[in-house]
């Protein structure tokens, strides 16, 4: 048990280090972890697991397989890039946190059983609210505690369908899944809070545009690639999935063109991007798992190449939205260049690392004869070279001159960038590197004449779209604004629940407190004060009213009310209402 | 285009010729189709300059609908949650 001690426990328990050391020393070990826990993963024999016996159940919180690896593998690398690019970052809590969120992520995709499976899954969400958190501002709070209650909701769908499906099964095993039972169709669901599908997606585009610089890159790169993950290994081949996906790839396009905030509008390509995974997934053959895995791989390079290119223009400018920039290209060249082939390769431009990825999936579906969902793709691909290709380094880097004349980004960053840049290039050039890691074996040529004229052609004319509707000025205009999207639901939905909430059942307790404690018990009271001196004044009237006049009854009537309430009233009215009660007595005893 | 020197759109000709070169290479596309040898799954792949096609008319169709309708229906001002 000692000699194998699993990636994701490196990386939890060595980020709680970070906050000790001191500061000339801590960041040669911030890169130092990644590194070990690489060289430890690689040195392990093939086919390693981990079994411990908790209570019964014999858990597994580390086995890794080919699909483990492909994964395990991009988020070494992707965690040691994230890692460089936040070293100027004074703040131990994104460290911290990034280190534990790296490494949940890494328990997740090596987890050999439901219960570890979940244990990381949720210390995801948690480590990545920090990351949220840590931007220190009103709306990153408010975005993040939002963030929460989604993925609390996802967390208890999936721990409801995880205990039924153990009952079922009666094996707490890791494995494939598919639709049958109620419990499958949580656990389906749970996963899909946490891969953004349509509805389900608002937290994504909501919150990662509110985390800090160094966070965002980290958030584009873990969460959703984790839910891949999981439903590549669950729910293989399950044909909900592909129309899932298709949906996922063609309806966020359309809010990104209209999208002021640069990194929302990564975050909506995010989700477009995950959607060619759930194709993958959804057909399920050797080549579409290969795509999805290869395309993970591909995605979180380039996506937090782009996030990290947009939080250096943050982290110079202080701006984020479109209507604010423009020209960077004069003050951050070296950013804008890499911007430029992030935005390549998630155009999938040949000869960068989308081109060889993306086209396994639409070869996948063509594959399958998958007429509609096929021409969905391509139209996302086309979509997503026009607002994440052209969009993206366009409003921020050319464009109008905002007028700003700062520094180049820190050389931490564009280190960062640089080697994100480098692999983004390098698998596109070289994609055996790739293919060689990938879970089933590759017989998939991505250089053919057809596929490269394709997609040029597509590329090309989606860029002349771009250019003449931008000279036409039909190209909608950036605005200040902000879109809805199906967060409104509970962000409005939610108030509008605690008022009707807060109307019914405070009213409830207000009529309440009307009735009995106000209404009820002060009757009471005043019939215990106030009856004794009634019922004696009710019994002398008629006698007042033959012996004295007006004046005079007053008179008495007010000492009769002031000797009962201070309780010193005559004896001779006592000894009528002691022969009253007696001769009471003795009428209902005959 | 942008690691060149500084300040380099700031003369109009090299905009002219980005898009001079977007122009040329939006035609030698469409020369060398007849040259490639298709693997194709579709018949509609064959079509000349199907791609070409396809992506104009997507992304122009993508734009005016997030233009004149998605944006009329989910527009509000910056402050509409506070």
């Amino acid at each position: 048990m000692t000699d194998l001690l699993p990636p994701a426990f490196i990386y939890i328990f060595g980020a709680l280090l970070v906050p000790l050391l001191p500061a000339r020393i801590k960041s040669a070990y911030l890169l130092l972890l990644p590194v070990l826990s690489f060289i430890y993963l690689v040195s392990m024999p093939p086919e390693s697991s981990w079994q411990v016996t908790f209570l019964g159940f014999d858990l597994v919180p580390f086995k890794v397989d080919r699909l483990s690896l492909v994964f395990a593998y991009i988020y070494h690398l992707i965690s040691l890039i994230g890692i460089i690019y936040c070293l100027n970052i004074k703040s131990d809590l994104e460290k911290v946190s990034g280190l534990v969120y790296a490494g949940s992520a890494l328990g997740v995709v090596c987890a050999g059983d439901l219960f570890s499976f979940f244990v990381f899954w949720e210390m995801l969400t948690v480590s990545a609210l920090a990351l949220i958190w840590a931007s220190r501002t009103k709306a990153s709070q408010a975005a993040g505690f939002r963030y929460l209650m989604v993925h609390v909701f996802g967390g208890l769908l999936l721990l409801a369908g995880i205990t039924m499906y153990i009952h079922e099964q009666q094996s707490i095993a890791l494995g494939y899944i598919g639709l049958s039972s109620p419990a499958t169709y949580l656990i389906f669901f749970g996963m899909g809070v946490n891969a953004a599908w349509p509805f389900l997606h608002a937290w994504l585009t909501d919150s990662y545009p509110e985390a800090t610089v160094g966070g965002a890159v980290l958030l584009s790169a873990f969460t959703t690639k984790t839910a891949v993950y999981a439903l590549a290994r669950t729910y293989p081949g399950t044909e909900m999935l592909i129309w899932i996906g298709a949906a996922m790839t063609a309806f966020p396009i359309f809010f990104a063109v209209i999208e002021n905030d640069l990194r929302r509008v990564l975050s909506y390509s995010l989700i477009n991007q995950v959607g060619f995974m759930m194709v993958g997934i959804g057909i399920g053959t050797e080549l579409s798992i290969n795509g999805t895995a290869a395309h993970a791989f591909a995605h979180i390079l380039y996506k937090s190449l782009l996030f990290m290119s947009m939080g250096a223009v943050i982290f110079r400018t202080g701006k984020i939205n479109a209507t604010d920039l423009g020209g960077l290209y004069k003050s951050m060249p070296w950013t804008a260049l890499f911007c430029i082939i992030g935005a390549a390769s998630i155009s999938a431009f040949p000869l960068t690392s989308g081109f060889v990825s993306k086209s396994m999936v639409l070869d996948a579906a063509a594959h399958g004869h998958m007429a509609i969902v096929w021409l969905a793709l391509l139209f996302a691909s086309a979509g997503v070279f026009h607002h994440s290709g052209i969009k993206i380094p366009f409003f921020a880097f050319f464009s109008h001159d905002a007028g700003f004349r700062v520094k180049e980004a820190p050389a931490n960053m564009l280190t960062a960038m640089g080697i994100a840049a480098f692999f983004c290039i390098f698998l596109g050039v070289y994609p055996q590197f790739l293919y060689a890691i990938l879970p089933y074996p590759v017989d998939f040529v991505p250089y053919t004449f057809s596929h490269v004229s394709g997609q040029m052609q597509l590329l090309m004319f989606s860029a002349l779209a771009f250019t003449l509707l931008l000279r036409a000025g039909i190209y909608p205009a950036e605005i200040r604004a902000i879109n809805l999207d199906s967060d409104w639901i509970y962000r409005k939905g939610g108030p509008l629940f605690y008022g009707l909430v807060d109307r019914v059942f405070n009213g409830l307790n207000k009529a309440a407190d009307q009735i009995f404690i106000k209404g009820f018990t002060g009757s009471l009271a005043r019939v215990a004060q106030n009856g004794p001196a009634h019922l004696a004044n009710l019994v002398m009237t008629p006698i007042w009213l033959v012996t004295l006049d007006h004046e005079q009854r007053q008179k008495e009537k007010a000492l009769l009310y002031r000797n009962f309430s201070t309780g010193t009233m005559g004896l001779a009215i006592m000894a009528v209402f002691v022969s009253l009660f007696i001769g009471l007595v003795f009428v209902l005893s005959i | 285009m942008a690691d060149e020197k500084k300040h380099i759109f700031d003369n109009p000709k090299n905009i002219q010729r980005v898009l001079y070169g977007l122009f040329g290479s939006l035609v030698l596309l469409l020369a060398l189709e007849p040259f490639v040898h298709k693997h194709t799954y579709f018949s509609w792949e064959e079509w000349p300059g199907f791609y070409a096609i396809y992506g104009f008319v997507a992304c122009v169709l993508l734009v005016l609908a997030a233009k004149y309708i998605l944006r009329p229906l989910v527009k509000r001002d910056e402050d509409y949650y506070d």
